[in-house]
C-alpha cells in the first residue's frame, strides 16, 4: 500500500525543538499582560507560631500603593481545602487557608500577600510588613513525631500520626522464622524536592464584567487547578480557564494545588486586575512540595538456595504540613509498602506504613512516588541475602523473578501484574554492562586497595494510573485523556489534546501517532494543547500517562477521521469505503495503492463545497475521542538498571562509572524521546541517591535553603547511561505504550546505592541512609574499624 | 528611593540606551526592558547558569552583574546568537540529539557551548562534562547535551 515508513516507532526530533533552542520558548514569566500586578509573600520565620497581629502599615509606608492581603482577606473570597481521601476515613489533615490564618505551621508558609507595579516593589512592601509572632513548639524530627512527648504540628488533631495501614499476605513471621538466612535493615530516605528549573509561575486575570477567570500558569494539571479554582473562588466551572504556555519542567511539583498560587486569583477576584507571581529560588526550597522522607525498618528471609521465603516492611513516612489537595497524599508511603518485592515470587509479606505530620512544606507526588523506596529496600535485602547464600547477585535475582508463566497474578502487595519480562531485561542488561568484566575488574583493583562497586537492581513503574485508584478517593483528578483530530483543508491535520507537554516530548509524539493512522507525515500534523476552554477535558501530565493514556485517545481519534475521511470519499467518488485507504496524503485504492483523490480535495469539498455532495452527506472532519484505562488499573512497565562506581576508602567521596539501563515501556512510539526520559530520570534517582536533601534542624529551619546549598547533580558528577530496550506491548490498547518518564529514578537509587555498598563490603561497612554523602560513607567505614 | 542611572551599550548588535534602576540584573533588563526574553533566571544566585550571556566576548551570569555595570559593554543573548547564525551548528546538533526537553536551560548551555568551540579543538567526554559543570539541567541527565557538542566539535576539528 504505502513504501513510507511508519512514523511511531522512529527516532524523530521534536517539532518544539527547534524553537526552543532559538530561546524563543514562551514560558510563563516571559507573558506580558497590560496593567499587571505583581505579588509578593509575606513568609513564617517560623516552623509553627500563632500569627498575633500583622500590621501593613509601614508596608504602605515604603511603598504607598501597595496593597496588602492578609490570610482573613483572601478567606473571604476563597474557602480553605483539605487533603482528603474519600474511601480512606481515618486520614485526618486539617484545613488548609491560601493563606495562613491564625497559625503558620510551616517555615515559609505565606501570611500575607502584597501587591505591586512590580515584583521589586512587592517585595519592598512585603519586606516591610511587620507580623507579631509568638512561636508554637515545632514537630521537626521525623524519627521522633510520634514520640509520646513529641510537639504536635497541629495541636487541634491531638497527635502527629495522620494515616496508618498494613498490608499482610501469608505468614511472613513463620516464613521468616523458617528461613536459613535473614538480613534487616534500617533504611533512611532523605526529604528532597524537584527543582524544575523553571521556578512555578502564575499570572491569573479576572474580568468583573463577565465573571471570567483566566489563569496563565506553569502547571502540570490545568483542569484539577480550573476545578479547585472555580470551586474555592466560587466562579462558575465554565468561566475559568487554565492555559499553560511552555513548562520549565514540573516533576510532580507543577501537578499541586499552592496557596500562593491560588492567592494569586483571589487577589485578581479582589482587585478585577491581572495579577502574576513567579517563585525564585529560595522560595521554591522552601514552598514546593517535598518528598521521600521515609524510615523503612525490613527484613527478608531466604532459603539456602536463595529463594524468597519472606519479607517484612515497616515504614515511617512524612506529611509535612499537610496532606497534598485533591491527590493521593498517602501514595509516597502506601507505594512503599505495596511494591516492596514486587518483582520477586514470594507469598509471605508484611507491609506496615505510619504517616506523621511535621512543621516542614507540605509533601506531595515528586517524580517516582514511593517507587524508588520500594525498589531500593527490596533489591538491598536482596543483594544482602545474596552475599548471606554465597550466590551472585544477578543469579540470585535470576533465580526470585516470577516464573513467566505465573502472569498474571497480584503480588503480596496487592499489586497486579499482566505480564513482564524481568528476564530479557536482565539478560540484556548483563549483557550491555558487560557485568562478568566489571566483576574480573573489580576483584583485580581489590588487591591493589581499589574499592569499586556493581549494583543491578530490577525496578517496576506503574504508569497510567486510572480511574480505579483516584476515583474512589474522590479526587477530582481525570484519569482520562482527550484529543480531537481535525482534518484541514488544505489536507494538513490539527490535533489538539489534553496531555500537557512539559519537555517530555508527547505533543511530537502524537504526531507520529495520528500521521501514521492518516496516512501523512508527522510534520503534516499540527498539534496543540495547553487550553481547557479548548481542548477535550483530561488528566494533564503526571504518572508517565501522556501515551499510555493521551496517546490511545489520539489514536482512537485518528481512527475516526479516518473512517469519516473514507467515507466521504466513497461519496465522492462513488466507491466503497472499504475498498479505499489512505497513504501518501491521498485517499487510495486498497488493492493497488492508486491515488484516488487527495487530503487536499477532501479538506476543499468537505469544507467549501459541501454543494457538491450528495443529498444527506455531512463532512465530518474532526472527531474528538478519549480514553481512560479500562481493563487494568495501570500499566506496569519493568526493567532492570546497573551501576559501577568507585568510593574512595580516604574522602568518603564516590565516583559514577557507567549507568545502564534495560527498561520496557511496552510498545515506543520514538526511541529518541523514550531514551531521554529515561536518562532524564536516572540524573534525578542519582540526585536522591548522592546528593539531594532538604536539611533542617531540629527547630523546621532549612538550613539549604539556596541552589549553592542543596545540591543536585551537575554534568561533571555524572557518568554516561547506556539506555537498552525490550518491548511487550500493553495489552488491551489499540497503541500498546506503557509509560516510561519515571523508570529511570525509580531504579536508580537502588543501582547506586547497591554499588556503593558492595564497594564498601570488603571494608566490613555498610550504609543505608540516603543520599550517601562522603561523611557517610567514613561513619561506615570507621564504624566498620 | 530609587536611584536610577543613564546605561548606553551595544545589545546583539544594536545600540541601546536606557534609564535603569541600579538595582536591575542584567538579565531583568533584558527580559523586561527589551524583551529579550530568550535569557532565563533559574536561581538568580549564580549557581544555574540559566542567565547565560555574552558580554565583551565572554559568558557571564547575567544575575550577577548589575545593568549598570553593562554600560558601554557589547552584549550577546541567545536571539542575537540564533539570528546571526552563530550557533546555528550547535542548534542543529541539540535538535537531533534531543538535547533539551523543557528547554529552559537550553539557551545557557548552547552559549556555554558556543564559548567550549571557541577553544578551537575536540574535548574528551569528561572535558565537555566539565566545562559544562556550571549549568544545570533538571531534564536531560546531560549525556545528550555532551553527545550533540561532542558531534559539533568532531564535525568542526575534523584533524
Ligand atoms: S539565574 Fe543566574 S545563575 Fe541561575
Ligand atoms: S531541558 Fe529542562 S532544564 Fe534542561
Amino acid at each position: 500500500m504505502t513504501d513510507r515508513p511508519e512514523a511511531a516507532g522512529r527516532p524523530l526530533p521534536r517539532g518544539s525543538a527547534r524553537r526552543l533552542a532559538a530561546g524563543r520558548g514562551r514560558y510563563a514569566d516571559d507573558l506580558r499582560f497590560p496593567g499587571l500586578l505583581h505579588l509578593a509573600f509575606v513568609r513564617s520565620p517560623h516552623a509553627h507560631a500563632r500569627i498575633v497581629k500583622i500590621d501593613p502599615a509601614p508596608a504602605l509606608a515604603a511603598v504607598p500603593a501597595a496593597k496588602v492581603f492578609t490570610g482573613a482577606d483572601i478567606a473571604a473570597v476563597c474557602t480553605p481545602w483539605q487533603g482528603k481521601m474519600d474511601h480512606l476515613p481515618t486520614l485526618v489533615s486539617p484545613p488548609q487557608h491560601a493563606v495562613a490564618v491564625d497559625r503558620a505551621v510551616w517555615q515559609g508558609e505565606p501570611v500575607a500577600a502584597v501587591a505591586a507595579a512590580s515584583r521589586a516593589l512587592a517585595e519592598d512592601a512585603a519586606a516591610a510588613v511587620a507580623v507579631e509572632w509568638e512561636p508554637l513548639p515545632a514537630a521537626a524530627v521525623r524519627d521522633r513525631t510520634l514520640d509520646a512527648d513529641a510537639a504536635p504540628a497541629h495541636p487541634e488533631l491531638g497527635g502527629n500520626l495522620a494515616y496508618a495501614a498494613a498490608i499482610r499476605a501469608g505468614d511472613p513471621e513463620a516464613a521468616l522464622a523458617g528461613s536459613a538466612h535473614v538480613v534487616e535493615a534500617c533504611f533512611s530516605f532523605a526529604r528532597h524536592t524537584g527543582v524544575p528549573l523553571e521556578p512555578r509561575t502564575v499570572i491569573a486575570d479576572y474580568d468583573p464584567g463577565e465573571g471570567r477567570l483566566t489563569v496563565h500558569g506553569s502547571h502540570q494539571a490545568p483542569w484539577h487547578q480550573q476545578d479547585t479554582l472555580s470551586r474555592h473562588l466560587g466562579i462558575p466551572e465554565h468561566l475559568v480557564r487554565v492555559v499553560t504556555p511552555d513548562i520549565g519542567g514540573g516533576f510532580g511539583i507543577k501537578l499541586h494545588i499552592y496557596g500562593e498560587e491560588i492567592a494569586v486569583s483571589a487577589v485578581s477576584r479582589i482587585l478585577g486586575r491581572p495579577v502574576k507571581y513567579t517563585a525564585d529560588r529560595l522560595e521554591s526550597f522552601i514552598s514546593d512540595i517535598q518528598a521521600r522522607d521515609q524510615r523503612v525498618e525490613a527484613r527478608m528471609g531466604v532459603d539456602a538456595d536463595g529463594a524468597i521465603r519472606g519479607l517484612s516492611v515497616d515504614a515511617l513516612s512524612s506529611f509535612g504540613a499537610f496532606a497534598s489537595y485533591g491527590r493521593a497524599p498517602v501514595n509516597e508511603g502506601m507505594m512503599t509498602i505495596s511494591m516492596a518485592g514486587g518483582p520477586y515470587a514470594n507469598g509471605h509479606y508484611e507491609g506496615r506504613l505510619r504517616i506523621a505530620f511535621q512543621n516542614k512544606p507540605p509533601s506531595g507526588m515528586y517524580r517516582a512516588v514511593g517507587q524508588p523506596i520500594a525498589c531500593a529496600v527490596t533489591e538491598q535485602l536482596l543483594d544482602r541475602a545474596a552475599h548471606a547464600a554465597g550466590i551472585d547477585p544477578v543469579e540470585m535475582r535470576r533465580r526470585n523473578y516470577w516464573a513467566e508463566d505465573a502472569f498474571p497474578l497480584r503480588t503480596p502487595g496487592g499489586i497486579a501484574m499482566d505480564r513482564l519480562s524481568l528476564r530479557q531485561c536482565l539478560d540484556r542488561l548483563v549483557a550491555m554492562m558487560g557485568y562478568d568484566a566489571l566483576r574480573a575488574e573489580q576483584a583485580a583493583l581489590r588487591r591493589s586497595g581499589v574499592y569499586r562497586g556493581i549494583g543491578v537492581a530490577t525496578f517496576l513503574e506503574m504508569t497510567a494510573i486510572g480511574a480505579e485508584r483516584y476515583g474512589p478517593a474522590g479526587a477530582r483528578i481525570s484519569t482520562q485523556d482527550g484529543a480531537t483530530v481535525r482534518l484541514e483543508p488544505s489536507g494538513r491535520v490539527r490535533c489538539v489534546t489534553s496531555v500537557i507537554e512539559i519537555g517530555q516530548g508527547t505533543l511530537s509524539a502524537l504526531a507520529q501517532i495520528v500521521a501514521d493512522r492518516l496516512g501523512v507525515a508527522p510534520e503534516d500534523v499540527g498539534v496543540v494543547g495547553g487550553d481547557t476552554a479548548l481542548a477535550p477535558y483530561g488528566g494533564g501530565a503526571w504518572a508517565s500517562r501522556g501515551l499510555t493514556i493521551g496517546g490511545e485517545a489520539a489514536w482512537r481519534a485518528a481512527e475516526g477521521l479516518r473512517a469519516n475521511i473514507l467515507e466521504l470519499a466513497g461519496s465522492i467518488l462513488q466507491a466503497d469505503p472499504a475498498g479505499l485507504d489512505l497513504a501518501g496524503g491521498a485517499v487510495c485504492d486498497r488493492a493497488t495503492g492508486e491515488t484516488r483523490i487527495t487530503l487536499a480535495e477532501i479538506g476543499r469539498i468537505g469544507h467549501f463545497r459541501q454543494d457538491t455532495l450528495p443529498p444527506g452527506v455531512q463532512p465530518e472532519l474532526a472527531v474528538t475521542r478519549h480514553y481512560a484505562p479500562d481493563d487494568v488499573p495501570f500499566a506496569l512497565a519493568n526493567g532492570v538498571q546497573g551501576s559501577s562506581l568507585e568510593v574512595d576508602a580516604e574522602t568518603g567521596g564516590v565516583r559514577l562509572l557507567g549507568h545502564w539501563v534495560v527498561e520496557d515501556c511496552g510498545r515506543i512510539v520514538n526511541p529518541l524521546l523514550v531514551e531521554e526520559q529515561i536518562r532524564g530520570g536516572v540524573v534525578q534517582g542519582i540526585g536522591g541517591a548522592l546528593f539531594e536533601e532538604c536539611r533542617y534542624d531540629e527547630h523546621g529551619q532549612l538550613l539549604n535553603g539556596s541552589l549553592a546549598d542543596y545540591l543536585v547533580p551537575m554534568a561533571a558528577e555524572l557518568p554516561d547511561i547506556h539506555v537498552g530496550h525490550v518491548e511487550t506491548p500493553l495489552r488491551g490498547t489499540a497503541l500498546g505504550a506503557k509509560g516510561a518518564g519515571e523508570a529511570g529514578t525509580v531504579g536508580a537509587p537502588a543501582a547506586v546505592l547497591l554499588a556503593v555498598n558492595d564497594a564498601l563490603r570488603p571494608l566490613g561497612a555498610q550504609v543505608s541512609s540516603l543520599p550517601i554523602t562522603p561523611e557517610a560513607v567514613l561513619n561506615a567505614i570507621a564504624a566498620a574499624a | 528611593m530609587e536611584e536610577a542611572a543613564e546605561i548606553a551599550l551595544t545589545v546583539n548588535g544594536e545600540t541601546v540606551s536606557a534609564r535603569v534602576e541600579a538595582r536591575r540584573h542584567l538579565v531583568d533588563f533584558l527580559r523586561l526592558d527589551l524583551g529579550l526574553t530568550g535569557s532565563r533566571l533559574g536561581c538568580e544566585h549564580g549557581v544555574c547558569g540559566a542567565c547565560t550571556v555574552r558580554v565583551d566576548g565572554a559568558i557571564v551570569r547575567g544575575c550577577l552583574m548589575l545593568a549598570v555595570q553593562a554600560d558601554g559593554a557589547d552584549v550577546w543573548t541567545i536571539e542575537g546568537l540564533s539570528d546571526a547564525g552563530e550557533i546555528a551548528g550547535l542548534q542543529d546538533a541539540f535538535v537531533a540529539r534531543n538535547a533539551l526537553q523543557c528547554g529552559y536551560c537550553t539557551p545557557g548551555m548552547l552559549l556555554t557551548a558556543a564559548e567550549m568551540l571557541k577553544a578551537g579543538r575536540r574535548m574528551t567526554r569528561p572535558e565537555i562534562r566539565e566545562f559544562l559543570s556550571g549549568n544545570f539541567c533538571r531534564c536531560t541527565g546531560y549525556h545528550a547535551i555532551v553527545d550533540a557538542i561532542e558531534a559539533v566539535m568532531a564535525e568542526r576539528f575534523r584533524d
